[in-house]
């Protein structure tokens, strides 16, 4: 029964690892093999190719998600433009769109940007993997969301400009009365007089950014809803009232341009009701419903912003210093297996295997979460290997102890994990707890180093603690039943010499031990 | 059996020593200096007529005094540079020919450096493709974020540690000692931050918060597995009937633990070694300062966490304050 079990349990290990192992493997492997390992250069013979990664069934391998400080990304330059706001205090307008693109970063999470003013009317934003037209179209826009009606003429029909650039009219109840017209016309934006006598045009500067999300209608399809802020309320409000009798249009011009549906048409609902502080934007796709939504909660830049220059840049720390660390960070990892091998022999080969297994299955989870991985992200992963190990070697501490006072080989697992179990769960509960609260900090200060810091440590620590609970003491248990145990050397001279000496058993108090049971001693 | 507990009377004498210059060097004036992320600086790009490496530039920078700057290859064999303030014009002088701003003469002397600067064509130009001030890329509020962050969870770990430790008497000491010797970690790591800063130039940056984030996690780690020794040797004690001190079991748990606690430290000092010897130059300054936060993490869990908790035990401090040593008394 137990064999069975372990036996099973082996096998999940190896399908585990094997997976994880395929989908950690890099791309080009060259890059990250320190040079003296020879490896063959890509090259491509017919449909057999060398040097890459492992391919199964052509699948696209998906790379790394890595920091701006890792791997480069965009740098995109926007530059302000206040020629038609003489008025406006373009420093306070610049620190704004500042905050505004940083907004605009998290929710469309890319992490770990850098934002800098640059010179006098300039900003700097270098994003991490993400291609430029992605860049322009997410963080580059202004984002200034306008409410549109029908453009009337001085005798109240419908304007209409012509290819040509000449205007013609149409009465009101024909354009109401046909769609196509109603989707070229011209229109302006919404405009009421507030309590003091000011003409105000309703804008996405009254939207509540709290209250801005994205659902599904009656119908099943997406929709757009948004609050309004007080202000904001009253002016639609009056708005509505004037534009619900008869029911005429309402279009959203996004930076100018009309937001369009899924269908290409230009949105524009008739006004059925008076509406005050919340509406819905019905037609859209649901990709554009989300952008919209981040895009608007995440509000709109002070003053219009134009990009300058688009450039790809390569890491922060310098793309040489990256390689060279992996390369490091591998030649390490194989230095801590051989003096695991050395000082535990035995149960230092499982805990090296035991390493592999814990290296393969934490990169996989960053890799398919995915996490964006940056150097503080690789702090955590160098001090989440370190605890990996600390675990093993507890439990290989408590298991020799087992060994030395006569224990069988099943009973001294079986007792060394029980022992050491406590030890590992509280150490690594605080560590999570801290990792808890390093996240929440981060997350309400905007700190996404703190953040990335935490979030990839929690994910090391959680899998440490499986792979010390489940891969090694499987392996261990695997071990049992065969010969090693006429070979005490194998787990360490200080426990042959115990065994080999009197019986060591009397050393402790008996009624002290753990509850579990003695297996049969060979 | 080494008897750790009889001696931590030196213990703490050696932990003042370490910790006290690094306590005086923070507290004058620039304590910490603070890395070109958190201050205005200025930013610009070059292109030589040969490829110069990115870690070339730096080294030439550092000499020339402009130490730390953030340098990025883009398109076309282009270098775009964030250091410190440079000056781009130099102020009339009242009298005289102009001097050379600071522009200049970095602009000369990196062309002494590395051959012809070019503007954007192609063609000899000697002068930097654009340049302009720019503003701090980090907030300088993320140190004190950070900080409160590592507060916080100090308390919340003080209350998980109680909790779990219930099964032994006064087990809220378990947790207060564990957040001194973190407290203790994290002086060691500022006061060396500082004194290497007077010394040589190193500054606080992002990665030095990553560092102390993670001797956080590392010392509070290594401080419960040696309480939870202590905690299975009391309560078997108390299982057996036997009226065993504190100062006994915290000195059988020290001795029991060691081999755990230089094993696991050792494979952390090999990785960091290994990424020191042989890693990016950039990240090289974080890896020192998180070598140093290690081995003071592994130091206090067994000379200072459970030191303190057998103080506490033993009354250490009311019989300092009336004049007995401590040392006699354990």
């Amino acid at each position: 029964m137990r064999e069975r079990s372990t036996r099973l349990l082996l096998l999940f290990v190896v399908v585990l690892t094997t997976f994880s192992f395929f989908v950690t493997w890099p791309s080009n492997p060259k890059r990250y093999l320190p040079d003296f390992i020879p490896w063959p250069v890509e090259d491509c013979v017919g449909g057999i190719c060398i040097g890459k990664g492992i391919d199964i069934f052509g699948i696209e391998r998906r790379e790394m998600r890595l920091g701006l400080d890792l791997r480069g990304g965009t740098r995109l330059v926007l530059e302000a433009d206040i020629s038609g706001q003489p008025d406006v205090d373009l420093n306070e307008a610049l620190d704004t769109a500042v905050d505004v693109v940083e907004r605009r970063v998290n929710a469309f999470g890319v992490a770990e940007s850098i934002t800098e003013r640059v010179g006098a009317n300039r900003l700097s934003v270098q994003l991490p993997g993400i291609s430029s037209d992605e860049a322009v179209d997410k963080i580059g826009r202004t984002a200034q969301l306008q409410f549109m009606e029908l453009a009337l003429a001085a005798n109240g029909e419908v304007i209409f400009v012509q290819l040509d650039g000449t205007t013609t009219t149409q009465p009101l109840s024909t354009v109401l009365a046909n769609e196509l017209l109603i989707q070229e016309a011209q229109y302006v934006p919404v405009t009421v007089v507030d309590e003091q006598g000011v003409r105000l045009e309703i804008s996405g500067a009254f939207l509540d950014r709290g209250d801005i999300f994205v659902d599904r209608n009656a119908a099943g399809l997406p929709q757009l809803n948004f609050g309004m802020n007080d202000e904001g309320a009253k002016l639609l409000s009056q708005a509505t009232a004037r534009l619900s009798n008869p029911p005429q249009p309402m279009a959203f011009f996004l930076d100018n341009e009309p937001i369009r549906g899924a269908d290409g048409f230009v949105i524009a609902p008739r006004v059925r009701s008076q509406i005050s502080d919340n509406g819905v934007i019905d037609g859209l796709t649901l990709g554009d419903a989300q952008t919209l939504a981040k895009l608007l909660r995440s509000g709109a830049f002070p003053i219009p912003l134009r990009v300058v220059q688009v450039e790809d840049v390569d890491a922060t720390l310098g793309d040489q210093a990256v390689v060279d660390s992996v390369q490091a960070g591998l030649i390490a990892i194989v230095v801590v297996m051989a003096f695991m091998v050395l000082y535990y022999r035995l149960p230092g080969v499982l805990a090296a295997l035991a390493l592999f297994v814990y290296v393969s299955l934490t990169l996989a989870v960053f890799k398919l979460a995915p996490v964006t991985i940056t150097s503080a992200g690789m702090a955590a992963f160098v001090l989440s290997v370190g605890m990996a190990v600390d675990a093993n070697v507890l439990i290989f501490e408590r298991m020799k102890e087992e060994l030395r006072v006569g224990r069988s080989l099943v009973g001294a697992i079986d007792t060394g994990f029980a022992r050491a179990w406590t030890s590992i769960r509280d150490s690594n509960v605080s560590t999570l707890i801290t990792c808890v609260i390093l996240y929440w900090f981060g997350d309400q200060f905007g700190a996404s180093l703190v953040k990335g810091f935490a979030l990839t440590l929690a994910l090391g620590v959680l899998v440490s603690m499986f792979s010390a609970i489940t891969v090694t003491r499987t392996f261990l248990h695997a071990l049992v039943g065969t010969t090693v145990m006429r070979h005490l050397w194998l787990f360490g001279s200080d426990v042959a010499a115990a065994r080999g000496a009197a019986p060591a058993a009397g050393l402790r108090p008996a009624a002290a031990r753990g509850g579990t049971q003695e297996g049969a001693e060979p | 059996m080494i008897d750790f507990v009889g001696k931590r009377l030196w213990f703490y004498i050696f932990s003042m020593l370490i910790i006290l210059p690094g306590l005086v060097s923070l507290l004058l004036p620039d304590g910490l200096r603070q890395g070109i992320e958190f201050s205005s600086g200025t930013t610009f790009t070059l292109r030589f007529a040969e490829p110069v490496g990115e870690d070339a530039l730096r080294s030439a920078l550092a000499e020339l005094g402009h130490a730390g700057a953030r340098i990025q290859k883009t398109a076309e064999g282009r270098l775009l540079v964030r250091t410190d303030l440079i000056e781009g014009a130099s102020e009339a002088p009242p009298f005289g020919p102009a001097l050379p701003s600071e522009r200049e003469e970095l602009e000369t002397a990196l062309q002494e450096r590395f051959g012809p600067l070019l503007d954007s064509d192609g063609n000899v130009a000697n002068r930097f493709l654009e340049f302009s001030s720019v503003s701090p890329s980090v907030s300088s509020d993320i140190g004190r974020n950070a900080a409160l962050a590592v507060v916080a969870a100090s308390v919340a770990i003080l209350i998980y540690i109680t909790l779990t430790f219930a099964s032994v008497p006064k087990p809220i000491r378990y947790g207060a000692s564990a957040i001194f010797a973190l407290a203790h970690d994290i002086l060691v790591v500022l006061g060396a931050a500082s004194i290497l800063g007077r010394l040589f130039d190193f500054e606080i940056d992002t990665l030095f918060i990553t560092a102390t984030l993670t001797i956080v996690g590392f010392s509070v780690h290594d401080s419960i597995v040696v309480f939870d020794r202590v905690r299975e040797n009391v309560r078997r004690a108390e299982a057996a009937g036997l009226d065993v001190r504190l100062a006994d079991a915290v000195n059988a748990s020290l001795n029991q633990t060691l081999g755990r606690s230089l094993n696991t430290s050792i494979t952390v000092v090999l990785t960091l070694v290994a990424l020191i010897l042989l890693g990016g130059e950039t990240i090289r300054d974080f890896l020192i300062i998180m070598l140093i936060g290690l081995v003071s993490g592994t130091y206090s869990s067994i000379f200072v966490a459970s030191q303190i908790l057998v103080s506490w035990d033993e009354g250490d401090l009311p019989k300092l304050l009336r004049g007995e040593p401590a040392e006699e008394a354990a």
